[in-house]
């Protein structure tokens, strides 16, 4: 390819790519402005290049979340919720897939098919029969039906299986004739080998559960035990009606999921792709 | 020290393919045994059925006389190095020759000990702070070979551990391997496809076809005295050449005709073999190796008119494939009395350096001395 010809093909692909990725990233870049400008420009601006331009910037919106609303409270039950399913997920689900990959056991193929049809299965279609279990069980408006019936998930245990079918069985025979029984080679072995794949269910799992909306507007009651998404509409349900607020909220919520995912990016793509899920 | 006995043990998989059949070996306290076959042969299979990783369809595997088919591995005292060599990819040098001795929850300063002395006798003391993807792979050979010293083991299980490495440090590695398996007199079990590796380490060497054993003896007598045409061709590089002939006397001598010449062979010949009585006058095939085939000079009785087919120089050696109008048969043939296989060509090994070109027309002479003798089945006469 002559050097002309390679630069316009250049050109033309990172103009593609710089269009794409301001195209994505003009929502985040809306909300941040706005949230530090005056409530009443911000509708008045949306639409117009105005609204990227954080001119007479302050922080009035974000103190203005504080006073109107618990927010601390509603961040930590939101870290809290995720938090517990996050961990115990990783606990059960890599034991599960684990099991599915490498241990023999009486009805395993026909356990994992089951597993694999709950992928698909929508929450929606779940929530009616859960929710009347967790009211029978006088388990509404606590953390622990926020918690308990998302630990185990089924894409969950597929990443991970996916994942140890394809480490080499040597290092866990190895590890057997040394001495080590299979608990003590999943956590001292396998864990430790497996990083990418525990980053990705990881980031998935806080993903999915730090923007869960329908079950907590379900199963809470009072804002004691309420997350950031179902708080956040408490601002468009109690006048005034302010969307300076309602975005500096929404910065506030946003920024703990870039935080993680920025940390933990490399070895979430390294998984991604080992667990051979594209895109 | 230990000895391990397979009696009679077979190994069959789900899907009905028998791995293993009935496969009866000992091998001794201290001994380094071989176990050598082609690709597929469940030489593999038989070793990890010692250590415990695959499960025994029949039959008991002993060790030390304590039946271990019920015991896991982790409780049968045995160390293996495989051949990519495992080595836990987390861990340190150290930390991968700590392993097997945390396992055993010895006490702190008996591990740090006992490794930093595995390390010094495999001059790995600068590597113990390595990872071993910094590691060259004979490196990492020693290492696999530290972790299973290091802890006392009953008995060695050696999974082609030399196959991944060049053709250079495998012989350097093979010779460590020797003197270490000496020096610590322990009971190993060394599997491998590399006849050479089993011919310079094996004390005994054991050949596997199809999950049967051929033939278990050491080096020198499976390569002058194979149990079959399978052992005599796989056994030796370039491996054994077969012939069909008749075994006759003449004034009794004993001659062989091989159609379009004559060998004479030395009256030793049917004492050495008295099994060859019987096949006086019955087609019979016969067993010459490369080495005993020369160029003719003026002095020889039989000669074999043979034309070049392909000339491989080695420098100190050529071998030299020719076509004769002799009957050769394939040494991995099932049936050799009716094999449809295309015949093989003559393969001689001369030394020092030749330089024939293919088509070349050559004269050869078959030394009558060490030749073998099979019947048409092809199971050895003795």
């Amino acid at each position: 390819m002559k050097p002309t010809a390679h630069f316009l093909t250049q050109l033309l692909r990172y103009s593609v790519l710089t269009t794409l990725a301001l195209l994505f990233l003009a929502p985040l870049i809306i909300m941040l402005v706005g949230s530090l400008k005056a409530d009443a420009r911000v509708l008045v601006e949306a639409g117009t290049l105005a609204a990227f331009l954080p001119d007479e910037a302050s922080l009035d919106n974000y103190a203005d979340v504080f006073r109107r609303s618990d927010f601390l409270r509603f961040f930590f039950n939101s870290v809290l919720i995720t938090s517990a399913i996050v961990i115990s997920g990783l606990l059960v689900n890599s034991l599960a897939g684990y099991a599915f990959a490498r241990l023999q056991w009486r009805g395993r193929d026909l356990l994992f098919n089951l597993v694999l049809a709950l992928m698909i299965l929508p929450f929606e279609a779940i929530a009616v029969p859960l929710f009347y279990g967790v009211s029978m069980l006088g388990l509404r408006d606590t953390y622990f039906a926020q918690i308990a019936p998302f630990i185990a998930n089924a894409f969950s245990i597929y990443l991970f299986y996916s994942f140890f079918i394809g480490l080499p069985k040597e290092f866990e025979e190895a590890a057997r004739l040394d001495g080590a029984d299979t608990l003590r080679i999943f956590f001292t072995i396998i864990v430790p080998n497996s990083k990418p794949v525990f980053a990705s269910v990881a980031i998935l799992s806080f993903l999915t559960w730090w923007g869960s909306y329908l079950w907590p507007l379900m199963v809470t009651i009072g804002p004691s035990v309420r997350p950031l998404p179902v708080a956040i509409t408490g601002f468009f349900t109690l006048p005034p009606l302010l969307w300076g607020d309602i975005l500096a909220f929404g910065v506030m919520m946003v920024a703990p999921v870039l935080v993680v995912f920025i940390i933990f990016q490399r070895w979430f793509v390294r998984g991604v792709t080992a667990s051979a899920i594209k895109g | 020290m230990a000895s391990i006995v397979f009696d009679h043990v077979s190994k069959t998989y789900s899907d009905g393919a028998d791995v293993i059949r009935q496969l009866h070996l000992a091998v001794e306290n201290g001994e380094l045994l071989v176990l050598v076959g082609p690709s597929g042969c469940g030489k593999s299979t038989a070793l990890r059925m010692v250590a415990g990783l695959e499960e025994i369809s029949a039959g008991e595997i002993r060790i030390d006389g304590r039946v271990v088919n019920d015991i896991p591995p982790q409780r049968r005292n045995l160390a293996m190095v495989f051949q990519n060599y495992a080595l836990y990819p987390h861990m340190t040098v150290r930390r991968n020759l700590e392993f097997p001795l945390r396992m055993r929850k010895l006490a702190g300063a008996e591990i740090t000990r006992r490794a930093e002395k595995i390390a010094e006798m495999l001059d790995l003391t600068a590597l113990l702070e390595r990872k071993p993807k910094a590691l060259s792979g004979g490196q990492r050979q020693r290492v696999a070979m530290g972790r299973a010293i290091v802890r006392d083991a009953d008995a060695f299980l050696m999974d082609e551990p030399l196959s991944n490495l060049d053709a250079k440090l495998r012989v350097q590695i093979r010779t460590e391997i020797a003197s270490l398996q000496a020096r610590l007199d322990v009971t190993t079990l060394y599997v491998t496809h590399d006849q050479v590796e089993a011919m310079t380490l094996g004390q005994r060497v054991a050949v596997i076809r199809e999950g049967r054993l051929q033939q278990v003896a050491p080096p020198w007598e499976i390569y002058r005295q194979p149990a079959n045409i399978f052992v005599a061709g796989f056994i030796g590089s370039p491996g054994m050449n077969v012939l069909r002939g008749t075994l006759e006397a003449v004034d009794g001598n004993p001659v062989i005709d091989l159609g379009p010449t004559r060998l004479s062979l030395p009256k030793q010949t049917l004492v050495d073999h008295p099994g060859l009585q019987a096949d006086l006058g019955q087609a019979l095939l016969i067993g010459i190796r490369p080495e005993a085939i020369h160029l003719a000079d003026n002095l020889t009785k039989d000669v074999l008119p043979a034309q070049a087919h392909a000339v491989e120089s080695l420098g100190h050696e050529t071998i030299l494939h020719v076509t004769t109008g002799l009957t050769t048969i394939p040494c991995d043939t099932i049936n050799p009395a009716a094999s449809a296989t295309p015949a093989p060509p003559l393969i001689a090994v001369l030394p020092g350096r030749h330089t024939f070109r293919p088509g070349d027309s050559l004269r050869l002479d078959i030394d009558g001395n060490g030749l073998c003798f099979f019947d048409m089945s092809g199971n050895a006469v003795r």
